[in-house]
């Protein structure tokens, strides 16, 4: 029979190997569907994983598809180690695009070096506001954050297309759902002229940085940890449980927000009601991907960008389904979750009948 | 704004090398690219776009090479699919909604000896050519429909955005309908979405509760059609012939036939002919097309129905021809006087007549 | 007064593939285990149901082989969180993607066609009432199944051994491992049943409201789902109620366009997501009552170290 055993350590060993492991697997898995749809599987899997990393462009491109999930999936993960289950970043982004992208239509014309920096702030505080709702009924309604962030992302998507249908239309534009282009006062500038790659990716490393640093030697990053892993005992040891649950829906709001005027002033340019595509939904898997740790995040981020990329290119190069490459994606992450498994635990096949020895270890934090 | 202006030095040299680089590889076929906004198989707007891509292949065979990319949001990856498809030497590339018009736009300034074909937008360049169907003409028909067919004097109308193209409908709807019927009503929900099957057929349910018993919409899926089919009543199809979806319900469909134009474009490229150029045909050129109408209509409303085509195709009647006024009751058109396209294209004004407001 | 019986009709047809997709989830939420993949088992189930009602003309296969399809795929979720310990959310999330996938992929043969009607109730004379005869007596099989189907979850959890024992498991899966229940299997056994549950509501989209198929039909309903689990406190009966609050509010905002009601659509559209937060406060301002029906260990990773 199986048997599973916890490891006293996570393994350094598989915790490296293991995210190679996992696109092993779902490379051969990849091999048996593209066989299955009569695409060759060798092409497919080269388009999706190798050939984005083969010019300057979809390098860039790359990076941003990670800025806005390396960024939101930051903020998540301090909260998901707090047991603070922020699941609407969604709407924490798109109300982040929106009050930055008002800022930026209300200073339409407007020059100065200062009008980048307040669209951003107003962005990172529609982020924060849209968060202090779940965070605020949380802590003082004892209601579940889960629901309420996520019926939010709802009410955000409407809110942007009604707005966008209204106030903040173009004028010049026959009605349609569009803002104006913002401004070249309030557009992001680029990382790599000619390219959409955006001083976002900056801010997202140095927030994979900070969050590190945040989390590994702060007072804060230890309260954190006992909040989330044992409550009774943070009780006890006096910290604050609703300052910690504030804590986290704040920063999560804010770079969620961010995340969200950074798309809008950046690789778009303006505010469309198509602007939240699901980032703060994939920032979740983001998260996990990287073990709720800032580098593992930002390692996480790019595999899942390279995955969106590379699938856009197995689509035009050989006409794969969209449908495909979401499989595709499924697939990868099913694999990355499974053996996740190796490192927190030993895994061996033993002969049945001698029950495993008792151990008095804590279960491993996830 | 100072970092970007001294990076840019260095990067466009270096994107001008890999652009050059990409354009070098020699090619005799010519390369058609097709940016669609959803999923083939949503049996409206973008099947019917790619109808137009097979029409392609059939009509040139070997002298084209095709690319389509399905499912591409509106959002931040638009621009990278339509330069991903340029990159990869594509010589026309149509981008098929609304919302691809500015990534359109931006993708084509770094692409000048590539063709760009823009569907529904108003955005022109010397490389992109804009291109769009007067589906209003088709509607005024339906509309005529529609006002004969009723029993209970009330269409239903399942709208999705308040856009131009939208309002222009349901005010063309509303005047044919009421040029042959006075009493006629209108009644419109509006769902905020293009595709939701279930809230289509439920909004659909409703109107048909409120006393409709004729059902349109310019939502995508045939959810609407299906459910007048369940309740015996009438409905008119969008974008494709749902037919197999109702076959007793749909009066007709006003099928958006692209595979012309599409044909068209394209040779136009072959031949080294092609011109940025601004259509926004209908009837006349063949881009909208009424489905056979169904034998359940008498005769002498299909022959209306049939005249009214003729007479929009031939020009010599316009749906908005004065005088006209607004909701509130001010004058928009004197009388003869047909609207102007300006005016058309930013349509955000219920005719007189209509009940409820319309959502700004 | 037909109008408010069509009303109620349509709320019906709203809310009845929430009622089997929530009443799957709270079961397996009760047993301590978070399923967010209720979206991928949904649109799983609405394919297959559909495909097999077309492939053999009998709905009885359609509905049959959405029920297998949702439990198929709750399966791989078992295997991974509850054999290979993976995280829940990250697992269920992942899930979703791949249902939306793998649905679209089976569906690109299945689109454009339509399935016939699915037959309802019709007793002579009591169909014909007013008023109670097309409620009560005039619905769709699945409709009396769905009612059933909360009646039997709420009477198995609350009165029998078996829903004391998956109750036990999702408040503290360590004791309950501890006296000797073995709670692997109990959580397998809810995650097929919720599997189950979500495919047939996924099929009651695509055979009985919109008899078709269209990739992401489900619009997002597998959510709602999820919400109504933790909206309903995870009680049957209520999380039965909110469906039918959901979908109500759903129809009646659309009537309410109809009959010329001045609003913004979207605002309109906002409402059953505001109404759900809302009453969610009131339900669980009571710290105390709050707590007692939320289990305990939800979402936990169980591993058994003895």
């Amino acid at each position: 029979m199986l048997k599973i055993e916890p490891r006293k350590e996570p393994s350094r060993v598989m915790l490296y190997a293991t995210p190679f492991l996992a696109v092993l697997f779902t490379i051969v898995a990849g091999f048996i569907l593209f066989s299955l749809l009569d695409k060759n599987p060798a092409t497919a899997t080269y388009l999706i994983f190798i050939s984005p990393l083969t010019s300057l462009y979809t390098i860039t491109e790359l990076l941003v598809k990670a800025t806005p999930l390396i960024l939101i999936a930051i903020g998540l993960a301090v909260g998901f180690r707090a047991g603070v289950w922020n699941i609407g970043a969604e709407g924490q982004f798109t109300m982040g695009a929106l009050a930055g992208g008002a800022m930026a239509l209300a200073l339409y014309e407007v020059e100065g070096l200062w009008v980048l920096p307040l669209v951003c702030l107003a962005g990172a505080l529609g982020g924060m506001a849209w968060a202090a709702i779940p965070a605020f009924l949380r802590t003082r309604l004892n209601t579940n954050e889960i629901l309420v962030s996520l019926m939010l992302v709802y009410v955000a998507t409407l809110l942007l297309g009604m707005l966008v249908h209204g106030p903040l239309r173009d004028p010049d534009g026959f009605n349609f759902p569009e803002s104006r282009l913002f401004h070249d006062a309030a557009t992001l500038p680029a990382l790599v002229a000619g390219t959409r790659a955006h001083v976002g990716f900056l801010v997202a490393i140095i927030a994979v940085i900070v969050a590190w640093i945040l989390l590994r030697s702060h007072m804060i990053g230890f309260q954190i940890k006992v909040v989330g892993q044992a409550p009774r005992a943070a009780r006890f040891a006096g910290f604050s449980s609703p300052r910690i649950v504030w804590f986290c829906f704040m920063i999560s709001g804010a770079l969620a927000g961010l995340a969200g005027i950074f798309e809008a002033t950046g690789p778009v340019g303006q505010l469309v009601p198509a602007l939240p595509v699901g980032y703060g939904f994939t920032a979740i898997i983001v998260a996990f991907l990287g073990r709720l740790h800032p580098l593992g995040i930002l390692a996480g981020g790019l595999l899942l960008a390279l995955t969106y990329i590379g699938g856009e290119a197995a689509q035009i190069s050989m006409s794969l389904p969209s449908a495909t490459v979401q499989v595709f994606q499924g697939m990868l992450l099913f694999f990355l979750l499974a053996t996740d498994i190796l490192v927190n635990y030993r895994v061996s096949w033993i002969a049945s009948g001698r029950r495993p020895a008792k151990t008095a270890l804590q279960q491993p934090a996830e | 704004m100072t970092i970007s202006k001294s990076l840019k030095a260095a990067g466009i040299a270096v994107f001008a090398a890999m652009l050059g680089a990409a354009g070098a590889v020699a090619q005799d076929k010519t390369k058609v690219g097709f940016v669609y906004v959803g999923p083939i198989g949503d049996h409206g707007w973008t099947y019917q776009h790619h109808k137009g891509l097979e029409a392609v292949e059939a009509e040139f065979g070997d002298k084209v090479e095709t690319t389509y990319v399905e499912n591409v949001s509106e959002g931040p990856d638009a621009e990278r699919v339509i330069q991903q498809l340029a990159q990869q030497g594509n010589d026309i590339i149509f981008t098929t909604s609304f919302g691809f018009m500015n990534p359109t736009i931006k993708v084509a300034k770094r692409f000048p000896d590539v063709k760009f074909e823009h569907a529904t937008g108003f955005k022109k360049a010397d490389n992109v050519s804009i291109y769009n169907t007067r589906f209003y003409q088709g509607r005024y028909i339906v509309g005529q429909i529609a006002g004969k067919m009723t029993k209970t004097n009330t269409i239903g109308y399942i709208a999705s955005f308040p856009i131009p193209e939208v309002v222009m409908g349901i005010n063309a709807t509303y005047l044919g309908a009421k040029s042959v019927n006075p009493d006629i009503k209108i009644k419109v929900i509006w769902v905020s979405t293009w595709f939701d099957p279930g809230k289509e057929a439920d909004a659909a349910k409703a109107l048909v509760d409120q006393g409709s018993d004729i059902l349109m919409q310019h939502t995508d899926s045939p959810a609407a059609i299906q459910l007048a089919e369940q309740e015996g009543i009438y409905a008119i199809g969008q974008a494709s012939d749902m037919k197999t979806f109702g076959p007793n319900a749909q009066l007709t469909s006003l099928i958006d036939d692209w595979a012309p134009y599409y044909v068209e474009r394209v040779k136009a490229v072959i031949d080294g002919t092609w011109e940025t150029s601004d259509i926004w045909g209908g009837l006349a050129n063949g881009m909208l097309k009424m489905a056979p109408y169904s034998d359940k209509l008498p005769e002498d409303v299909i022959a209306l129905a049939k005249e009214m085509e003729e007479k929009i195709k031939s020009g010599e009647f316009h749906p908005f021809t004065g005088p006209l006024n607004k909701q509130d009751g001010t004058q928009f058109l004197a009388d003869g006087e047909v609207i102007s396209d300006e005016v058309l294209l930013g349509m955000n004004f219920y005719v007189e007549g209509i009940e409820g407001s319309l959502p700004k | 007064m037909d109008l408010i019986v069509n009303i109620v009709l349509g709320i019906i047809v709203a809310a009845t593939p929430l009622v089997f997709a929530s009443i799957g989830e709270l079961v397996v939420e009760k047993s301590g285990v978070l399923n967010l993949g209720v979206e991928g088992m949904m649109i799983i189930g609405a394919i297959a149901g559909f495909a097999g009602t077309i492939e053999t003309g009998s709905f009885m296969v359609g509905i049959l082989a959405a029920i297998i399809a949702g439990a198929a795929v709750a399966l791989l979720f078992a295997v991974l969180t509850q054999t290979l310990l993976a995280n829940q959310v990250a697992t269920g999330l992942a899930l979703t993607l791949f249902g939306l996938g793998l649905a679209a992929l089976i569906g690109q043969s299945y689109s454009g066609k339509s399935a016939p009607d699915f037959p309802k109730l019709n007793i002579p004379g009591l169909t014909d009432l007013p008023i109670i005869g097309p409620l009560i007596f005039g619905q769709d099989g699945l409709v009396y199944l769905s009612f059933a189907l909360v009646a039997g979850v709420a009477w198995v959890l609350t009165r029998t051994r078996t829903g004391l024992i998956i109750r036990a498991i999702g408040e503290n899966h360590d004791a309950a491992h501890a006296i000797g229940y073995p709670v692997v299997a109990y959580r397998y056994a809810t995650l097929l049943f919720g599997g189950a549950c979500a495919g047939l509501g996924g099929a009651y989209l695509s055979i009985v409201q919109t008899p078709l198929w269209v990739e992401n039909m489900t619009a997002g309903r597998g959510w709602i789902a999820l919400a109504l689990v933790v909206f309903a406190a995870w009680r049957p009966w209520r999380s039965l109620l909110g469906a039918y609050l959901f979908g109500g509010i759903t129809i009646i905002q659309l009537h309410s366009q109809a009959l010329g009601l001045q609003v913004e659509p979207q605002i309109l559209a906002m409402l059953p997501y505001l109404a759900t937060i809302i009453v969610l406060v009131l339900i669980s301002y009571d710290k105390a009552k709050a707590r007692l029906n939320a289990p305990a260990n939800l979402g936990k990773t169980f591993f058994a170290s003895t």
